[in-house]
């Protein structure tokens, strides 16, 4: 290795020209496909001089619509990356037999199986899921937007912030070779000196900072910006689950930033938290990190639970089965979820009472699911089904979910986790629990909320076959891992002895090449929607004969959400007004208040990722300065107080208007 | 007709609560902030005392003492500087406090109990650390 000056040092930290893996010729040709695709994305936008339109209309936009859809955008550009990861450790692994040491050297693969676990929980699952919330919550409750515009953006960018992160670490230097919760002593700075852990670590703790402030933000809406009648058991199941997830959230996510905080002092200025030496416990971080990591599982399958109720009962025609017990469930699962984080780490040393403890409020919390499953059931009874892509994908949830809650149970039991502890059955348990129940939802979600946004209906051939890609998928890629994983099998293993293991592996790579068929699906039926956006125009507003108030305005909604702020009466508002005789109100609009746009949210998040990049690569003039610019952009932007605006009543009757227009011809 | 007529009158709601919150949250008064800053002030002090004075001579005591003063400098802050009490925000103030202290206490109690376990059966000489 060459030796750099001290004014190198000095102005680059870490950072020298070996930082770059020009060597990896797997990484070479993605940075130039990347590369290659970003320029033609600039040029495209720079020809059709879309600059200012996206950030006037989108980047620095308050509105929730606007922001819940950029969520589920980089949910899906994420899930490529996560996905792509998964594709080549599956490849990996069919081929990596007997003397065979695959295409994959161990520190890359490392690399890929902390990636996937990283981006598909904090950059995919959790973008979807705030994505679903920050769309569909302030319409579910005739508000016109959130509590807190302004922060709504702001969470958004530092999310952002942490996936563009991760994201450098493939071409700037590495990433973290220590699994997706990173625990040390691997994680700390005797074992993993490099850069990979510091991306791990700031990229998690600036997206962290968003995903609690966008749990703040929730929590003021729903409490606080109902219509007028919607008391807590009025409200839609959806919006009741959401505010169950950002509870969790509020309180959760800051144990993971304390967590990561003591991990980084031990890296950085060498306190002893959680290493061997001088009292600290590496153990002690397992339990910590699971204290958040057990109530995120429910942070993110609550919020799909109220997708799949909010589908059940619209595509049954009618009322969801045991509204209250579905409430009562819920809010009982926010309570249990923190009771039970010891499950991740039986083997870890403690004795009989206190697993048997945490085995058993394991078991008890399957109950609470168990009758949320019952009500789907009884929903669907004597209900009028329409097969419609998100009943599909109910139905999918319904019967793969189950199987996951088994293998679950099963794991709960000490005993048998002895046995099945990080092998390959927890890994088929986990993605069984995951893909089934909250990737399916999130399918759901977007071909059920997908007209609502875009005014039009998602194409159904391509969503079918992208169902059928996904399922099948899913059986095939994750059953061979519950056989490998009781025979013995553990995760994270790059290269296998036994050749007789190996079928299993090419059963399940095959099975990975039949979601990525899925994947590619959704992607043409998106394409496919676009173009045929005329023939599958929703012009009423309500295309499946909706039951709660987003089907109630119109599709897209406008920017106001709701001319008058509608008044309920009953639990399933819509449904309720449509069967009372309900006519819009065509005049007497007034004036309506809005939040303005503002930058400020993509130039602080930008800053903070500024910052985030100088202190993993040691440039600390940088991060210093990157840190007072925060700051002060904070502070600047408390003196902005052009932070609102009225839509003249006029706009609002042109609006309307074109609305009674649209209604009138359909 | 009539409940369109509600509906036009419901109007107006809005969604960007600026400035002053008319929903019923307390706003403390100078004699509140006061009596607050008075009684954190010597909740402070006689920690600070007790250790260097050496008051107590037993320093598990003193801990313990310490330890005491800082949980009702706790809910002095929650009371005169957060402005907790039960009718505040229609109740939602206190349901969020007793659903923190409980998972606060469920982190703490579950992680000592966690951890003093793991030593007892994993490592009989780690007693001595």
């Amino acid at each position: 290795m060459t030796s750099y000056p001290d004014w190198w040092k000095f102005l680059f930290g870490r950072l020298t020209l070996e930082s770059f893996p020009y060597h990896e010729p797997i990484l070479v040709v993605t940075f130039a496909v990347v590369l290659l695709g970003g320029l033609a994305l600039v040029a495209l936008i720079t020809k059709y001089k879309l600059w200012g339109y996206l950030w006037h209309e989108w980047f620095t936009s308050v509105d929730h619509k606007k922001i819940g859809i950029m969520y589920m955008i980089l949910g899906v550009i994420m899930l490529l990356r996560g996905f792509a990861d998964a594709l080549m450790m599956r490849g990996q692994q069919a081929i990596a037999f007997a003397g065979n040491e695959g295409y994959l050297p161990p520190h890359h693969y490392d690399q890929i199986f902390t990636a996937h676990g990283v981006i598909m929980i904090f950059f995919v699952a959790m973008p979807f899921v705030t994505g679903l919330m920050n769309y569909v919550v302030p319409l579910q409750i005739g508000a016109r937007d959130v509590a807190f515009p302004f922060l709504n953006n702001f969470s958004f960018w530092m999310t952002v912030g942490g996936a563009v992160l991760i994201m450098a670490s493939l071409f700037i230097g590495e990433f973290a070779k220590v699994g997706w919760l990173a625990y040390p002593p691997l994680s700390g700075a005797a074992y993993s000196p490099g850069v990979g852990m510091d991306y791990y670590l700031w990229g998690l703790q600036i997206a962290g900072i968003g995903t609690t402030l966008s749990g703040v933000n929730l929590i003021a809406t729903i409490v606080k910006m109902r219509a007028p009648g919607m008391d807590m058991m009025k409200m839609p199941v959806f919006t009741w689950t959401s505010l169950c997830t950002n509870v969790l959230i509020v309180a959760t996510f800051p144990i993971l930033a304390a967590t990561l905080a003591l991990l980084t002092l031990d890296r950085y200025v060498g306190t002893n938290f959680f290493t061997n030496d001088l009292g600290g416990n590496p153990m002690m971080y397992v339990n910590l990190i699971w204290i958040w990591g057990h109530p995120e599982v429910y942070i993110l399958i609550l919020p799909i639970f109220g997708v799949y109720s909010e589908v059940a009962s619209t595509f049954c025609g009618k009322r969801l089965f045991g509204y209250a017990s579905m409430v009562y469930a819920t809010v009982v699962i926010t309570i249990l979820s923190y009771l039970v984080w010891l499950h991740h780490f039986f083997t870890m040393g403690s004795g009989a009472s206190v697993n048997s403890f945490f085995g058993i409020t394991t078991m008890i919390i399957s109950i609470p699911t168990g009758a949320k499953i019952f009500n789907w059931l009884f929903t669907m009874y004597r209900g009028r089904i329409r097969f419609e892509l998100p009943m599909m994908w109910l139905l999918a949830f319904m019967i793969t979910f189950v199987i996951g809650g088994m293998t679950g149970v099963m794991l709960a039991v000490p005993p048998a986790d002895f046995v099945l502890h990080n092998s390959l059955f927890l890994i088929a348990h986990f993605h069984n629990v995951i893909i089934g129940g909250v990737v399916f939802g999130v399918f759901a979600g977007i071909a059920y909320w997908f007209p609502k946004a875009f005014g039009f209906k998602l194409d159904r051939f391509w969503g079918v076959l992208s169902f059928w890609f996904w399922v099948i998928g899913f059986y095939v890629a994750f059953m061979p891992l519950y056989i490998l994983g009781l025979m013995g099998v553990t995760r994270r293993l790059s290269r296998f002895e036994d050749p007789s293991l190996q079928i299993w592996f090419v059963i399940a790579a095959m099975g990975a090449v039949l979601i990525a068929l899925g994947i590619a699906c959704f992607l043409i039926q998106i394409g496919v929607s676009i173009l045929r956006r005329e023939q599958l125009r929703d012009t009423t507003g309500d295309p499946w004969d909706g039951r709660t108030l987003e089907w109630s305005t119109s599709s897209p909604p406008p920017a106001y959400n709701f001319a008058f702020t509608p008044i309920v009466h009953d639990l399933d508002a819509w449904a309720d007004m449509k069967k009372r005789g309900y006519t819009r109100p065509l005049a007497g609009f007034r004036p309506i208040h809005m939040p303005r746009n503002t930058g400020a949210g993509v130039i602080i998040a930008g800053l903070a990722t500024l910052c985030g990049f100088a202190l993993i690569w040691y440039i600390w003039w940088l991060a210093a300065l990157s840190f007072v610019s925060v700051l002060a952009a904070v502070i600047i932007h408390t003196f902005n107080y052009d932070r609102d605006f009225h839509i003249a009543a006029d706009e609002v009757v042109q609006a309307e208007d074109a609305r009674t227009q649209l209604l009138a011809r359909a | 007709m009539s409940q369109n007529q509600a509906e036009a009158q419901g109007g107006h709601h809005d969604a960007h609560h600026d400035g002053h919150d008319a929903h019923g949250a307390a706003h403390g008064s100078m004699r509140g902030y006061v009596t607050g800053f008075l009684l954190s002030v010597v909740l402070t002090a006689i920690p600070f005392w007790l250790v260097m004075n050496d008051v107590l001579s037993n320093s598990t005591l003193t801990a313990i003492v310490i330890m005491l003063f800082a949980a009702v400098q706790i809910v002095v802050h929650m009371v005169y500087f957060l402005h907790m009490n039960g009718r505040s925000e229609g109740g939602w103030t206190m349901l969020a406090l007793i659903f923190t202290i409980l998972i606060v206490a469920i982190a703490l109690a579950g992680s000592l109990w966690v951890m003093y376990h793991l030593n007892t059966n994993m490592m009989p000489d780690m007693h001595r650390m």
